[in-house]
């Protein structure tokens, strides 16, 4: 005896975590089912695998009409159809947008677009993510990106707000919409050391130092988009570099003021200015498209490769940030000191969380 | 004009995109009521409109307002071709319609197609200026309230409890009309959800009707079901208890809402009143002398069936001068034996308690309607006569019961459908009535009527019916034929009512089984304030003059007419011990209707009991029972071969017998396998399908105190001289012992070693022993008799001959009991589980299982329907797991046969947790306090005695109706009352503070959070106010079955959008809860090779606004939220 038919609708929805979790790992009933008898629940409860199937099948339904919902969480919480309390519903969007930082990973700075959906198989055999579950945090990223894509203000509160999401996960979807935005390359071998959370945290201070919502919050552009007068008036920093005296007395600067404090005082004085250089020119580059995709790679090849090699320790490279960001405003003639500093903090924030191995 | 409608659509939500280019709505609503039609604007290119109309208007009459519901519809414009319907909203506005229920609808409504589901919702206002209409020939009876709950409503008190009101409407069917093959099916559906809705609403003005010429106010325990007879048409039938009640927190506070219809009807009857001075005239003189024909005379009968509201105070009808003659309150009681009733009842009552097919024509010739013209004249006069007494207290109280005692006896069926009543109420329960018809469904023999497609007018059912009125009647003497065969089985077992009464029908093709059951009583009749049930009591009385509640004998019996105040008789009715009194046996002990085990009471020793007690009501709050309930079911199944009409028809119902007493042994057997001896709520289901017939019975088991100890299940087997056989059988019956000690632990039946504990508790009061001396020395005989028959005690045989009955002995085995942490009851409350906390599930699971096998055997089809039902008890015991320890509560199972090998069923139940801690502390306290209360509470009984509040704990504070008995008591007292003022003011108060709460939830725009519960309570919470009558019918259909997810799919999806529409409809009405929720249909259709499936769904309940009882304790020291309660809801709301 079969049954056809089969369901079970609560007054309040039944949610049961271990089964939404499944769901959204993507597997299927059956294997659901396998999973949920591996943790043991038969002998826990003294059921039927019968019992179990139609469990797992009733929950996997309820989550298939409550998806269009969380695709907007909130309509989750004015629907009528579901009466879901409200830390549950919270619990149900958090988990549907939490994502794999494995993926994530992989996604960061591409196109979020139906050709990298394609190529998803891939990241799913190189993640250990399920092709399912990485579709839909796929679609997840692409759906934040899309809402916010045009929205003016700081992007992690935008999305709070349309997502409702807590503060931390806004955070993390900001940045990927931030490199999503402005198509970091991120994906070459020598940035693969770089975890999901370090490129997270990038973004977060070149959006916190640099975006136009930094300045002003009610500002025009929206803030995945660096504002582009900024990075217009970063070239005017180039004159650090190019101006021979400016160079010097800058070098002299940092110099004398980190002698004997930092271990590698010596590789650093012969490398200061290949490393200033680095470091200008990276900002300088930035108001080309093509250029900007080179960000991370540039300042990992040109600053932290070399301070590697020369075994600088995170607190030299520290030490050497402040005094080196620190120093122009004693330079005569230099009148870009604000827009430096502006420029240095992200750039700064940035290396000290990639210095590692 | 008696009323004006006023509607406001505010804005909608979440429409769906109707323009594909734009991916937009360009949305406007049409608001319709009766024929007139309103529109809106419309609001372009938004999915979120707000139209913010203006208020639209209807002025109607009452009738109007009673029977239609506002038909809101949102349409998506479009320039070039038809305005497409994005879905349509009806809101049923009746709880407008009473004072005390709500003055606004408000909220935001699903916008629900039957085809796409729920689409977006839309926010509407709406609000009724009702003017008084005294007029008296008037159709509508606005201002009785309704209610689902089968008790009487927690914040009301009943002054009288009139009794049974019935009523039914047929129309064609929409979806079997020649019009329907040429319109969609959507259109069809909607015509159809139109036409119930609109059905509903004329039922239940017919029945308001019947209710105010009982002088009552109110229908409790309405049940209002559709038969879908297909072809032959759609019935709409109900059936309720009539009252009058009283709000009891503010009773002054009700009089002053002086354009309530209520209080207008409650001056009518005086008003009306031929000539009230009769009454005093004396016991000899009869008041009417009226002759009525009883011979078929169809247009008075389809006169009456049109509801005319003169029709029993005007005689102008009928008087053919043939046929037995009727007296209105006839002096001598020996008349009531001539009474026509009684020989209808002979004529129709077969002897045996199963009926044999009736022939598809109607064979009595009575006619039902002319029988009910003449109790509709006596229950208005009786209920006059209740008032004068009520005024005058006096002697003639008296006088008049002994009046109407006889006129009373007559009344056509002194049916309840309560299963919980007051305290004191049920004397005493004979058991289960049941009667069964099977009857075959007739073609609408006019077919050139078309009328149902046109505009909304010619929906009025009553002119359909003037031409077609074969119809209504037809199902009205099936009904009648069923009753009164109730009727006389109550009878025999000497009772005079019958309670916990339900209708259902199972139909499968053109048979119909109509079936009808309750539970025979015997009731107190000084709840019936007319003298109603007095005259009954006495009847059984000198039919049986051996035999008193008592013991007492004839003497006293004698004695009791010429005494002068009747309340003697009440006060040795009461002096019965309130935890046993009901089981003691109302028939002749000489001659008893069926063979039983009369054993003395075991809790009072008066007495004498059965061995085994079946009611289809709810455990008595005053019932004595030792450790916990468990849910029983008995299950069946019964090859038929497949036959048509007649054929199949008699096929049936010799079936019918042999289903009834299988179930009935196996539900003997299973409760004797759990040890216990009483079943409650029992409702045996018997479903028709094409080639089987199933029956399921659920009920809730118990061990009543007052009962015998059940004794075992023997196994005797037939050929004794086979060794392994023997073997086998001894082997069983170990299994039978072991399961038997197993369960008596599970549920705690640990019945007290009798004699000390009972005997030495205070329950033969001294008051009661110095009434009844007599009876006093005859009990200390009983308590000899009892020990030795306690001794004696045989077990209960099962033969096994053959290996069906090895089946049966298996089958027993196979219950499982549930998972630890669970139990299970089909009564609204669990017995031996008292401390619930406030978490609630309401849940509905539905499944449909094919039975495969090529050839179906009675005993693997019995097996699969069994698995079916224990795996579905599985599944729900581990979907709820996470609330353990909890009990599911009023598990209610519907079985269905929708196609050949299909069976579905249904189920809707409550999960309530409870605390373990004190569950456990509290195994042995009930009976202990109920025994306390035994002793103690005697006094104060007889301080309320009318108090008929079904909330034992509230009841107590307040004095009993000063207005209906003045010369009640002086213990009333000073404290009474002064408790009742505290409570008075405790309640408004209440009520403000939760719609100072509700309104910020509302502004939020967050949804409230609505409870659902079959149960008539919410645990921890109190229920300040009834706001009316829940009762929705919905269609869905699909045409794309697998894309919404297959079957499961579609039903999941159709039932969560029905809770949904439930839940928005009651928090527009100010709500927070349904209590007595039921899904009384679930009909589902499918066809897979057409990727097409249909389901019906109709449920019903009360919404009522409640309050927490921690909340409510915080309540005093915050007048100022409340300050205002009446203003603020209308205003913020809006």
């Amino acid at each position: 005896m079969s049954s056809d038919l089969d369901v079970f609708v609560g007054n309040t929805t039944l949610i049961d975590e271990e089964v939404y979790r499944l769901w959204l790992d993507g597997h299927s009933v059956a294997e659901a089912v396998a999973r949920r008898l591996r943790g043991g629940l038969l002998e826990r409860e003294a059921t039927s695998v019968a019992v179990l199937q139609s469990d797992t099948r009733d929950h996997y339904r309820t989550f298939q009409m409550l998806e269009r919902l969380l695709h907007a969480p909130p309509r989750l919480l004015q629907q009528l159809l579901f009466q879901i309390p409200p830390e549950r519903q919270a619990l149900l969007v958090q988990r549907y947008y939490a994502f794999d930082e494995a993926l994530a990973r992989e996604l960061l700075g591409k196109k979020l677009s139906k050709g990298t959906k394609k190529e998803l198989d891939e990241v799913s055999a190189r993640t250990g993510v399920g092709i399912r579950s990485c579709r839909r945090q796929f679609d997840n990223f692409k759906r934040v990106f899309k809402a916010v894509e045009e929205l003016r203000g700081p992007l992690a509160e935008n999305i709070q707000q349309l997502f409702l999401l807590p503060p931390s996960l806004a955070r993390d979807y900001a940045a990927i919409v931030f490199f999503a935005n402005s198509r970091f390359e991120t994906g070459k071998r020598r940035l693969q050391f770089l975890s999901f959370g370090d490129f997270a945290a990038c973004a977060q201070s070149m959006m916190a130092h640099w975006s136009q919502g930094a300045l002003a919050p009610e500002a025009a552009e929206p803030d995945g988009d660096l504002p582009k007068s900024f990075l217009q008036d970063l070239k005017e920093l180039k004159v650090l570099v190019t101006d021979k005296d400016l160079l010097d007395q800058h070098k002299s600067l940092v110099c004398s003021a980190l002698r004997g404090k930092i271990s590698v005082y010596n590789e650093l004085e012969a490398n200061f200015k290949a490393l200033s250089r680095a470091l200008v020119n990276v900002g300088g580059k930035l108001t080309h498209a093509r250029d900007v995709r080179d960000f991370f790679v540039d300042l990992v090849e040109k600053v932290i490769e070399p301070c590697r090699s020369d075994k600088w320790s995170p607190g030299d490279l520290r030490l050497f940030l402040q005094h080196y960001t620190a120093a122009p405003r004693n330079l005569p003639g230099f009148r870009h000191q604000a827009l430096w500093e502006r420029y240095m903090a992200a750039i700064s924030a940035c290396l000290l969380r990639m210095f590692h191995d | 004009m008696p009323g004006k409608l006023k509607v406001k659509i505010v804005a909608g939500r979440h429409l769906p995109v109707m323009d594909r280019a734009s991916d937009l709505t360009d949305a406007f609503v049409e608001v319709k009521f009766g024929n007139t039609t309103f529109k809106t604007d419309v609001y372009p290119k938004s999915l979120n409109p707000q139209w913010n109309s203006e208020w639209f208007k209807f002025e109607v009459d009452d009738e109007e307002l009673q029977d239609e519901p506002l038909q809101i519809t949102v349409l998506d414009h479009d320039t070039y071709s038809a305005n497409d319907a994005i879905g349509k909203v009806y809101i049923d506005i009746d709880p407008l319609l009473y004072s005390e229920a709500a003055t606004v609808i408000s909220g935001w409504f699903p916008i629900y197609d039957t085809i796409h589901g729920i689409r977006g919702e839309i926010n509407v206002v709406v609000k009724v200026d009702l003017f008084n209409d005294l007029n008296r020939f008037r159709q509508s009876s606005c201002g009785v309230k309704f209610f689902c709950t089968t008790s009487i409503p927690k914040c009301y008190r009943a002054v009288v409890i009139h009794g049974f009101v019935e009523e039914l409407v047929v129309n064609e069917d929409p979806e079997y009309q020649w019009i329907d093959r040429i319109r969609t099916p959507r259109a069809s559906n909607e015509a159809r959800q139109r036409l119930i809705s609109l059905m509903s609403g004329e039922l239940q003005r017919k029945i308001g009707l019947k209710v105010l010429e009982m002088r009552g106010n109110a229908v409790v325990g309405y049940l209002q079901c559709f038969d879908l007879e297909g072809e032959s048409g759609l019935v709409v039938r109900a059936i309720g208890t009539a009252c009058t009640l009283d709000k009891l927190s503010n009773t002054s506070a009700f009089l002053p809402a002086c354009n309530s219809p209520s209080k207008e009807m409650k001056e009518i009857p005086f008003n009306e009143d031929p000539n009230p001075n009769t009454y005093s005239s004396g016991p000899s003189t009869p008041l009417k002398n009226q002759t009525y024909s009883f011979s078929p005379s169809k247009s008075y009968s389809r006169q009456s069936s049109s509801s005319d509201t003169d029709l029993s105070l005007t005689p102008k009808t009928a008087p053919s001068p043939q046929g037995p003659r009727i007296f209105l309150f006839p002096s001598s009681p020996t008349l009531s034996c001539d009474s026509p009733h009684l020989k209808k009842s002979c004529l129709l009552l077969s002897g045996s308690s199963i009926k044999p097919l009736h022939s598809s024509h109607v064979s009595p010739v009575v006619l039902r309607k002319s029988v009910s013209f003449t109790e509709e004249l006596l229950l208005a006069a009786s209920g006059m006569g209740s008032g004068s007494a009520g005024k005058e207290g006096g002697p003639f109280k008296t006088l008049l019961r002994q009046q109407t005692q006889s006129a009373l006896e007559q009344r056509e069926f002194p049916f309840f459908t309560l299963t919980t009543f007051p305290p004191g109420f049920l004397v005493h329960v004979g058991g289960v009535v049941s009667a069964r018809s099977v009857k075959l469904l007739d073609r609408i023999h006019n077919p050139a009527f078309v009328g149902i497609m046109g505009n909304t007018r010619s929906y009025k059912l009553l002119d359909w019916n003037s031409f077609n009125s074969d119809e209504p009647e037809t199902r009205d003497a099936w009904w009648a034929e069923i009753r009164q065969e109730i009727k006389s089985h109550a009878k025999a077992l000497g009772c005079h009512a019958v309670v916990g009464y339900s209708e259902s029908t199972s139909i499968c093709e053109e048979v119909c089984i109509l079936s009808a059951s309750g539970t025979a009583a015997v009731l107190n009749p000084r709840f019936l304030q007319d003298g109603t049930m007095e005259g009954c009591l006495e009847q059984r009385l000198s039919w049986q003059p051996g035999f008193f509640s008592i013991g007492s004998e004839k003497g006293e019996v004698d004695f009791f007419p010429q005494s002068q105040d009747s309340s003697s008789l009440l006060g040795i009715e009461e002096a019965s011990p309130p935890g046993c009194g009901f089981c003691h046996i109302p028939y002749d002990e000489l001659n008893m209707p069926f063979p039983a085990h009369l054993t003395y009471c075991y809790n009072c020793r008066k007495q004498k009991v059965p061995d085994v007690l079946f009611t289809t009501i709810d455990l008595p709050v005053e019932a004595i029972v030792v450790g916990k309930g468990c849910l029983i079911q008995a299950r069946l199944c019964r090859l038929k071969k497949k036959a048509q009409a007649e054929a199949n028809a008699t096929s049936i119902s010799n079936l019918l017998p042999f289903m009834e007493y299988e179930v009935h042994t196996q539900l003997m057997n299973k409760l004797k396998l759990r040890g216990m001896n009483a079943l409650f709520g029992l409702r045996i289901q018997i479903t028709v399908g094409e080639n089987m017939l199933m029956g399921l019975a659920s009920a809730t088991g118990v061990y009543l105190a007052a009962l015998p100890t059940p004794g075992g299940i023997q196994i005797a087997g037939k050929t004794p001289n086979d060794g392994t056989y023997e073997q086998h059988i001894s082997h069983m019956q170990k299994k039978i012992n072991d399961t038997i000690a197993k369960n008596k632990e599970l549920y705690e039946i640990n019945p007290p070693e009798l004699p000390e504990e009972i005997i030495g508790s205070p329950i033969p009061e001294p008051r009661q022993r110095s009434r009844l001396l007599r009876s006093q020395s005859e009990s200390s005989d009983e308590v000899t008799e009892l020990d030795l028959s306690h001794g004696k005690k045989d077990a209960f045989v099962l033969e096994i001959d053959d290996t069906d009955a090895m089946e049966d002995v298996h089958s027993l085995l196979t219950d499982v009991p549930p998972p630890s942490g669970f139990y299970s009851c089909n009564t609204e409350i669990m017995p031996g589980i008292n401390n619930w906390t406030p978490e609630i599930q309401m849940f509905t699971a539905v499944r449909v299982s094919r039975l495969s096998n090529i050839n179906p055997t009675n005993q693997t089809l019995n097996k699969n329907f069994n698995d079916l039902c224990e795996n579905l008890l599985k599944s729900l015991y581990f979907k709820l797991r996470s609330m353990v320890p909890c009990c599911l509560c009023h598990v209610n199972f519907t079985v269905a046969l929708p196609e050949d090998e299909l069976v579905q069923i249904a189920v809707t139940a409550v999960a309530i947790t409870y605390d373990k801690n004190q569950a456990l502390q509290a195994n042995k306290a009930p009976t202990e306090k109920s025994q306390q209360r035994a002793s103690t509470d005697n006094e104060e009984q007889l301080q309320f005695p009318l108090e008929l509040c079904s909330d034992p704990l509230s009841s107590q504070p307040f004095s009993p109706a000063k207005e209906v008995l003045e010369g009640a008591s002086s213990h009333t007292g000073i404290p009474a009352a002064q408790r009742a003022t505290s409570l008075e003011k405790a309640s408004p108060l209440a009520e403000g503070y939760l719609r100072h709460r509700s309104v910020p939830s509302g502004t939020n725009s967050t949804v409230s959070v609505v409870k659902m519960t079959p149960l008539s309570f919410l645990p921890g919470a109190k229920i300040t106010k009834y706001l009316g009558i829940i009762n929705m019918f919905f269609i869905r259909e699909t045409t794309s079955l697998r894309e919404e997810g297959g079957v499961s799919g579609f039903l999941h999806a159709f039932i969560a959008e029905v809770f949904a529409m439930v839940r928005a409809h009651v928090a527009a009405l100010g709500g927070n809860a349904v209590v007595s929720y039921i899904m009384k249909q679930c009909v589902f259709m499918e066809n897979p090779n057409k990727n097409q499936a249909q389901c019906l769904i109709n449920v019903s309940g009360d919404a009522v606004v409640f309050v927490r009882e921690s909340e409510l304790e915080v309540l005093p020291p915050q007048p100022a939220a409340a300050a205002q309660p009446t203003g603020a809801a209308g205003d913020v709301t809006t």
